[in-house]
């Protein structure tokens, strides 16, 4: 019965977990060694370790702020200013690249020779020149090329556009505005709602028995689109001779980066949906066509949903990238996080802790990406019930 | 068998937090010296047989890469100053372009052995950077830049306008303050790279472009129709500027501090490129002094003792490297830059 007892520089099961032990040790050696590193250079260079700077007072101006800065606050503030302008760049991009991308994509499929020629000039060009190159040419050869702001180019609906940017009408901030706005959400969020139930009845019960929710739905719409137009206080941008006041103001660079971001990922997005669109097997087009649906709806109802699952993972790379390329702002003057946070850098000589501090900020954008995207692709993966 | 792992486990965390302790006091902090290595940049350079220096690249008149690709400019002459009085070799220099905002980063990682790139001397940059600033090679003040269309007189005449300025300088922070104290209104535009401002500058991205005089005065130069633009006579900062070394190497910051002193004494003392050599032969103490002919002023500082006679050789004296530059080129007169005896602010502490 007794077996013979193996020793343990040879039991598996020892030598597995020493195996990991090991590893475990050497990461954290190194780790202690890059610690010790950074700590002794710090004391070498005379420089103080710490985040206490970030309370005082900055002292330079920055030119496109979406929140109140001025250059007597922290530079805590500033880097949070930089902060929302990467946000509102990267967000605001991922949604025009995807819709762009889309297009795109569907459009390198088409039947039509040339719009697939036309489609594919465009994501050749786009995918194969740095970012940085298509940021200059818009910007310079682009957005400085307009008229200058003393003689602004002067568009419907008191839209003013000049080498500066773009002035647009914008509602005030007002207790007026507030309300209204908190009533076309209301309304929208309401109408989402009675749409969706709505939709439940008349699938249970078939068509006609929906109608009340029908009404209930348009009263909304009404309302909504009554608080948009009268509700809120619209402020129209003045031209005052020399400068543009009032409204919202969208600099030239802020223009620029957003194009130049948009253009570049969207190439690659049209890529993505295209092989997404071509993953979907031949028979899927020909059943549908086969139960009489036009070639729009297959794309829309069979095909799209089914390419779904294969763009989102890729499509997810791109929105990242996208949101890191926005760092390269700082050459055409866009103050986003990484143009602040090197003036920080460069003010307070705090290499490090700007360094990590630049870490940890695109880390956590681009982890919330991720997660999001993540929980989209379960979504859309194939239910097994 | 499971105690018998975490007793291996716990050894283990144990050596790795006593090693993660013990080794900030073996390590010995090189308190001496500031290079990477430990030494002295001096050895380093000498050892390296060429020296790195960080300019600007983009700025005429200080350092400026021309259409041979060679630099020119008062910097570039002053990286040559080094690596002649270093080596007998004003070519034995490696120019290394940097922005505004990477300068003191590759200074401070000694991607570079000295900076001059016209930077400004702050008490700031001086202490909190860790930062050497060896004598002023250039007195200049903050100046501003508009179209003559504009008609703009003065800083008021910009209330609500956008002003382009360079990233990481003094300038974008004097700027701030000035129309604070003014409370005047305005936007910064802020580039990190000056050809890119100059040239949204030109296109009329701005109403008004901000720097150091001898910088607007420089690149008026160079824009397309430099009649179209003005400097205001209004200066509303000091800006001192000059070579750059690490803090914490005395050694290699008394090299470079010397070196610049010396253009100026010869200056004083009147040796030219073409006198030196009759200099060479003078009876007078303090130009023997000087020349190493004399004495171990030199060699006390670990640099040969004629290194000046070299300096003088290949770059010549502090005017000559003025006029060469910005004298001749911008039309630009010393005023302030002046030796002291011409009732300027260029003075050297004596050779002796």
């Amino acid at each position: 019965m007794d077996e013979q007892k193996i020793p343990f520089w040879r039991d598996d099961r020892v030598l597995k977990i020493v195996g990991q032990v090991i590893v475990l040790a050497v990461i954290l050696v190194i780790g202690a060694i890059i610690v010790n590193n950074v700590s002794v250079n710090l004391r070498r260079l005379g420089l103080p370790p710490g985040f206490g700077f970030l309370n005082s007072p900055a002292g330079f101006s920055i030119g496109d702020t979406a929140i109140p800065y001025s250059s007597t606050d922290t530079f805590g503030r500033a880097l949070l200013v930089g902060i929302v302008n990467t946000l509102r760049v990267a967000l605001l991009g991922i949604v025009l690249a995807t819709l762009l991308g889309i297009v795109v994509g569907i459009a390198r499929l088409s039947n039509n020779w040339l719009v697939r020629q036309l489609a594919l000039v465009y994501v050749e060009i786009f995918r194969n020149t740095p970012l940085l190159l298509q940021l200059f040419l818009i910007y310079q050869a682009g957005f400085l090329k307009l008229p200058s702001i003393e003689n602004p180019l002067r568009l419907p609906a008191a839209t003013y556009l000049s080498n500066k940017g773009m002035h647009i009408l914008w509602p005030a901030s007002s207790l007026r505005t507030t309300i209204a706005l908190i009533l076309i959400v209301a309304s929208i969020i309401l109408g989402l709602i009675l749409w969706q139930r709505r939709l439940k009845v008349m699938e249970l019960q078939g068509g006609s028995v929906g109608r009340n929710y029908q009404i209930a739905v348009i009263a909304l719409a009404v309302i909504g689109v009554l608080a948009l137009l009268f509700g809120l206080e619209w402020e129209a941008p003045q031209f005052t001779g020399n400068s543009v006041d009032g409204g919202l103001y969208l600099s030239s660079e802020f223009g620029a980066l957003l194009f130049g971001l948009v253009f570049y990922t969207a190439a690659f997005i049209a890529e993505v949906v295209r092989a997404g669109i071509q993953s979907v097997s031949k028979g899927q087009w020909e059943a549908s066509q086969a139960l009489g649906l036009q070639s729009g709806l297959t794309m829309r109802l069979v095909v799209f949903p089914q390419a779904l699952r294969v763009m989102i993972p890729p499509l997810t790379s791109e929105y990242l990238n996208l949101a890191k390329n926005s760092s390269l702002a700082a050459g055409i003057a866009f103050p986003d996080f990484f143009q602040v946070a090197f003036t920080i850098n460069n003010q307070t000589g705090r290499v490090l802790q700007v360094l990590l501090l630049i870490m940890i900020v695109y880390l956590t954008i681009n982890l919330i990406i991720s997660l999001i995207m993540n929980g989209l692709n379960q979504r859309v993966q194939i239910k097994e019930r | 068998m499971r105690k018998w792992i975490s007793l291996l486990l716990a050894t283990v965390l144990t050596a790795v937090v006593a090693v993660a302790c013990a080794s900030p006091d073996d390590t010995t902090v090189a308190q001496g010296g500031g290079g990477p290595a430990g030494g002295s940049t001096l050895d380093t350079v000498i050892s390296r047989g060429s020296l790195i220096c960080g300019v600007n690249g983009q700025l005429p008149g200080f350092s400026f890469v021309d259409n041979n690709g060679e630099y020119s400019g008062m910097d570039a002459d002053y990286c040559r100053a080094i690596a002649a009085a270093l080596f007998d070799d004003p070519t034995k220099v490696e120019f290394r372009n940097l922005s505004a905002q990477e300068r003191f980063t590759a200074l401070a990682a000694g991607e570079v052995d000295v900076l001059i790139r016209n930077t400004t001397w702050t008490i700031n940059r001086d202490t909190a950077l860790g930062l050497e600033f060896a004598p002023t090679t250039f007195f200049d003040g903050q100046g501003m830049m508009v179209t003559t269309a504009s008609g703009i007189q003065d800083l008021n005449g910009l209330s609500g306008r956008s002003i382009c300025v360079q990233s990481g300088t003094t300038t974008e922070q004097n700027l701030t303050d000035r129309f604070r104290k003014l409370n005047i209104p305005f936007t910064p535009v802020v580039f990190d790279d000056e050809d890119a401002l100059y040239s949204a500058f030109a296109q009329g991205r701005c109403q008004a472009a901000t720097s150091d005089r001898s910088q607007l005065t420089a690149r008026r130069k160079s824009l397309p129709n430099p009649d179209n633009y003005v400097v205001l006579d209004e200066v509303f900062s000091k800006e001192p500027l000059g070579p750059v070394t690490r803090n914490n190497d005395s050694r290699w910051y008394d090299a470079v501090k010397w070196i610049t002193f010396g253009t100026f004494q010869a200056e004083e003392l009147g040796i030219t490129q073409a006198n030196l050599d009759q200099q060479a032969s003078t009876t007078d103490p303090e130009v023997k002094r000087f020349l190493g002919q004399e004495g171990t002023l030199g060699s006390d500082m670990g640099l040969p003792n004629d290194f000046m006679v070299r300096v003088i050789k290949h770059v010549g004296n502090y005017g000559e490297i003025y006029k060469r530059n910005i004298g001749d080129p911008f039309q630009l007169e010393r005023g302030i830059n002046e030796l002291w005896t011409n009732g300027g602010l260029i003075y050297s502490p004596p050779f002796r």
